[in-house]
């Protein structure tokens, strides 16, 4: 076990150096001068040496980058242009509105998921099952905007529920966790269904039913346990693309989180705030990864590394 | 063993290819044509396939059956419910939304179709070149590592805030996106395809690794490219309709789903029409998309039923 964590660390320092090379490299391409954009067009030309001096830009680029590297492993991710804190404060402020959404969102989408797949793979070729897979597949097609819009409209217009967006605590949060749930309670679902179904075939179910035992403590003591390892896999995956979709689901709620911050970032050309939201989310979906990897050998004690 | 093997004379390699040929004509004709029957009895290609033949045949058709033109304002007739002479009502400028949702699906289908071309042709590319040639594969996989380490979204904004905003840079950041996924499957069957007899047959007739490739790795992992592409086609469209609906894909006044949702945002209150039916469009090419790539998976593929 300790041998596989290290080589998976290994792994993924080498991923997360890629990740910082290509971001780093990515922001670098983006045209127009930040100077620029920092002094304004009228600068002088002694203020514009200065500047670049100042921010290391005047030095090759794998110079550049090798700073970078080191101010970022000391917590410096840089300062936004538009808001003149750094980014590392930023994401302090925002990141428990975004993490909150995206926890929510997988504890809805989860449990939706899972007893839609639980009732359709019980349920098998019955109409149940083929409703609760046409509900899961409305869930993956529907774009979380298109669903955020029309919650808003029906319980924020229609019956003033809800706030139509803001955040002023948990109870803003509901909504936005019920849109981006739906979307990942239609792919739990379905994984979990195929999952149960195979479980279900097996020689210890058909003994367990043939021992008279009760069909609830047989499916969720005997089958789902057994089924739950790649619907584990999926549900750890489901929070890395959780926190990506909260960008869109942020600007159409109008929270303040990271998703939100992040698009007003590239649409002021914020390249310092950019470049440090991109790095921390890219981060976080690798260690979520990772995580997941390990706790498959809790959830199986056949699973040994 | 290629190296040991005797080297045969031209007349003498040319002398069976032909047998060989007619029977995996004939094989291959048995299988495509099983294929299609599997495809034409199975009920969610079939329902996929007609979603989407209505949808690009309204699209195609949008000059002749649109009742409006797609443009022209008339502030009289702003705001206007569903009904009458507007069958989907009217934007703010007093455009008529179901013109606009016609001309949109031809912005939103070539969205999906640019992406996928572009990422399925260098995905195809790089992941036969990963699973034929293992030196390669380390580097090829390292960098879609990398490129996984970012949700799609995520990665496909990012990729914006480097080429700017726009429709066709939103089709580059989306096809980009999307690449990973083609070179990790297409590098998975091309892996197993490798060891098995028939190409190490070929190879030690001599025959080069470009004709290998081409006529014998290809055609064997063809059944799941078709697959991801189906199903890769219905999650572009959704990342470029959400690109557009942040603002950064498509820009009004082009008629795209996305941005039409977007622009629908701002008045949801008096005029729910404006977002909620352009994105039932995009909820329901989606939808198309995935039901009939999960038609395909069980026609190509029954195992995996």
């Amino acid at each position: 076990m300790s041998k596989y964590i290290l080589n998976r660390t290994f792994s993924m320092v080498v991923t997360l150096i890629g990740v910082s090379i290509l971001v780093f490299l990515m922001m670098h391409l983006i045209p127009g001068d930040p100077v620029t954009y920092i002094l304004g067009d009228f600068a002088s030309e002694e203020a514009i040496v200065e500047m670049k001096s100042t921010l290391g830009l005047d030095q090759p680029l794998f110079i550049q980058y090798i700073d970078y590297i080191k101010n970022v492993l000391q917590g410096d991710l840089g300062t936004s242009y538009i808001t003149g804190l750094t980014v590392i404060e930023e994401i302090t402020a925002r990141f428990p509105i975004t993490v909150q959404l995206a926890l929510y969102s997988l504890i809805i989408g989860s449990v939706v998921g899972i007893l839609m797949g639980i009732l359709a793979a019980v349920k098998q070729n019955t109409i149940f099952d083929q409703l609760a897979m046409v509900i899961s597949l409305i869930g993956i097609s529907a774009p979380g905007f298109w669903i955020a819009l029309f919650l808003i409209w029906i319980f924020s217009y229609q019956f003033s529920v809800f706030p139509i967006s803001g955040y002023q605590g948990f109870y803003s949060l509901i909504l936005p966790s019920i849109t981006l749930g739906l979307g990942s309670a239609g792919n739990i679902a379905r994984m979990t269904r195929s999952s149960m179904l195979e479980v279900i075939k097996q020689d210890f179910m058909r003994t367990a039913q043939a021992k008279g035992l009760a069909m609830i403590p047989m499916i969720f003591k005997h089958a789902l346990q057994n089924a739950m390892i790649p619907v584990i896999t999926l549900i750890g995956l489901q929070f890395g693309f959780l926190l990506a979709g909260a960008v869109v689901i942020e600007t159409v709620f109008a929270l303040p989180g990271l998703g939100s911050f992040s698009i007003e970032a590239i649409t002021k050309r914020d390249l310092p705030t950019v470049q440090g939201l991109v790095l921390f989310m890219a981060f976080l979906f690798i260690i979520t990864n990772m995580i997941v990897d390990l706790v498959y050998s809790l959830v199986d004690p056949r699973i040994k590394y | 063993m290629s190296s040991s093997a005797p080297k045969l004379t031209d007349s003498e390699t040319k002398f069976n290819p032909p047998q060989n040929n007619r029977d995996s004509e004939v094989k291959s004709k048995t299988y495509w044509s099983l294929v299609g029957k599997r495809i034409i009895t199975n009920k969610s290609a079939v329902s996929g396939a007609c979603i989407l033949l209505f949808f690009v045949s309204i699209s195609l058709l949008a000059p002749w059956i649109a009742p409006h033109s797609v443009d022209v304002m008339n502030f009289e007739q702003r705001f206007l419910p569903p009904g009458g002479q507007h069958l989907l009502g009217t934007d703010d400028f007093g455009r008529d939304i179901f013109s606009r949702i016609l001309y949109g699906g031809r912005v939103s289908l070539m969205m999906g179709l640019v992406a996928v071309l572009i990422a399925g042709v260098i995905g195809v590319i790089l992941g036969m070149i990963s699973g034929y040639y293992r030196r390669f594969d380390i580097y090829i996989m390292q960098v879609m590592d990398i490129l996984l380490a970012f949700p799609s979204l995520l990665l496909a904004i990012a990729i914006i805030a480097v080429l700017g905003v726009g429709l066709t840079n939103a089709m580059i950041a989306v096809a980009i996106s999307a690449i990973p996924s083609y070179v990790r499957v297409v590098r998975g069957s091309v892996l197993s395809i490798r060891e098995k007899e028939y190409i190490e047959a070929v190879k030690a007739l001599g025959v080069s690794d470009f004709k290998i490739i081409l006529k014998h790795v290809f055609p064997n992992v063809l059944s799941p490219i078709i697959v991801l592409s189906s199903l890769q086609f219905g999650t572009s469209i959704l990342v470029a309709a959400a690109l557009s609906f942040l603002g950064l894909g498509a820009q009004p006044p082009t008629p795209e789903w996305g941005s039409m949702a977007y622009v629908g945002k701002a008045f949801l209150g008096q005029a729910w029409w404006m977002s909620l039916f352009p994105g039932l469009a995009i909820m329901l090419v989606v939808l198309g998309f995935n039901l009939l790539g999960d038609g395909l998976r069980d026609a190509l593929d029954p195992r995996q039923k």
